[in-house]
């Protein structure tokens, strides 16, 4: 089950480049959405690109794709900053829309808010241009240990 | 704007047109509407291998549907609205129950089954062919009378619903 992102993960690890994570999700490239950590502190960034668009009146970020980076972002802290050994497979995800994203590049980062035998919950925060202003917040969880259904990743 | 929208066929075609056709995210992972009546509404999400999470299973990522459902509910929102508003996804809640079957379309079915001055409630399911079977099920709720201006999706107000006829 999915061995290339785990192979992928070992990969980024050695060279210390976590942009390598995204080549393994078909997804994540389709949206442009990638970790980076060259602030020493693991980001996840979804490109702006006009297919991205939900409200062209506003103009407005889809707030699926919101939720959908907000996923990603909380799959790759997981990958990168928890001693995984499987693929985080989520379980339900909630998001809080607080702001209308407006077209330009959304930055998420996450934390683990509980970490479980089995069970992770996760909490990821998304923003535009000022952290302070976040456009939406996730509380997600997933299992980190288990073998029952493959995970969607 | 109400508009007199005789047939079932009719209705879908504005429905696709309005909330697939003219939203860039809706039309760049090809929804289909499948149908809508008055506080219901059915679309559809075709397998596509850029929507992969895991290229090792082929299984669709969680995005697609998460965008699914949140449009799809926003869909069953428009069809309640006694009067034209903008409105906006308020919070969202997925639950993922099990990964969908690669190569095979996702259907989601939303309902709003509350609609209040503020605030719409809606529910759906997202499924591959059994309702009773679903791979995820969401709850979303709407704010109305947010900022900006009424699109043309929200400004269908109740004139398309099933039995209502248009005012």
């Amino acid at each position: 089950m999915s061995i290339p992102l785990l192979k992928r993960l070992a990969e980024a690890r050695k060279h210390g480049d976590v942009t390598r994570l995204t080549d393994a999700i078909p997804y994540a490239k389709w949206m442009r959405i990638s970790p980076e950590h060259s602030t020493g502190e693991l980001l996840t960034r979804m490109r702006y690109h006009d297919d991205l668009i939900g409200n062209t009146f506003l103009p407005a970020i889809h707030g699926g794709t919101l939720g959908a980076m907000l996923e990603m972002a909380a799959i790759f802290h997981l990958l990168w900053e928890t001693e995984t050994e499987t693929v985080p497979k989520i379980v339900n995800i909630t998001v809080d829309y607080l702001r209308s994203a407006r077209p330009i590049d959304v930055i998420a980062a996450a934390k683990v808010t509980k970490q479980g035998r089995r069970m992770v919950n996760v909490f990821a925060e998304a923003w535009q241009d000022d952290r302070s202003k976040p456009v939406a917040t996730a509380s997600a969880h997933f299992l980190v240990k288990s073998a029952d259904e493959p995970s969607s990743l | 704007m109400a508009m007199p929208l005789t047939t079932p066929e009719e209705r879908v075609a504005l429905f696709q047109k309005l909330f697939s056709d003219t939203i860039p995210h809706n039309k760049a992972l090809g929804l289909r509407v499948l149908a809508v009546a008055r506080g219901l509404a059915s679309m559809q999400l075709d397998w596509r291998e850029e929507l992969v999470g895991n290229p090792e299973t082929g299984v669709l990522a969680g995005g697609p549907l998460t965008a699914m459902l949140d449009s799809c509910c926003g869909m069953a929102v428009a069809t309640m609205l006694k009067n034209p508003e903008p409105f906006a996804t308020l919070d969202l809640r997925i639950d993922y129950a099990k990964p969908a079957t690669p190569g095979q379309p996702v259907i989601a079915e939303a309902e709003c089954y509350r609609i209040t001055r503020s605030v719409a409630f809606t529910r759906a399911i997202a499924h591959q062919g059994d309702p009773k079977d679903p791979v995820a099920a969401a709850a979303g709720t709407f704010m109305l009378g947010t900022k900006g201006r009424v699109t043309p999706g929200q400004s269908i107000a109740r004139g398309t619903g099933g039995k209502e006829t248009a005012r």
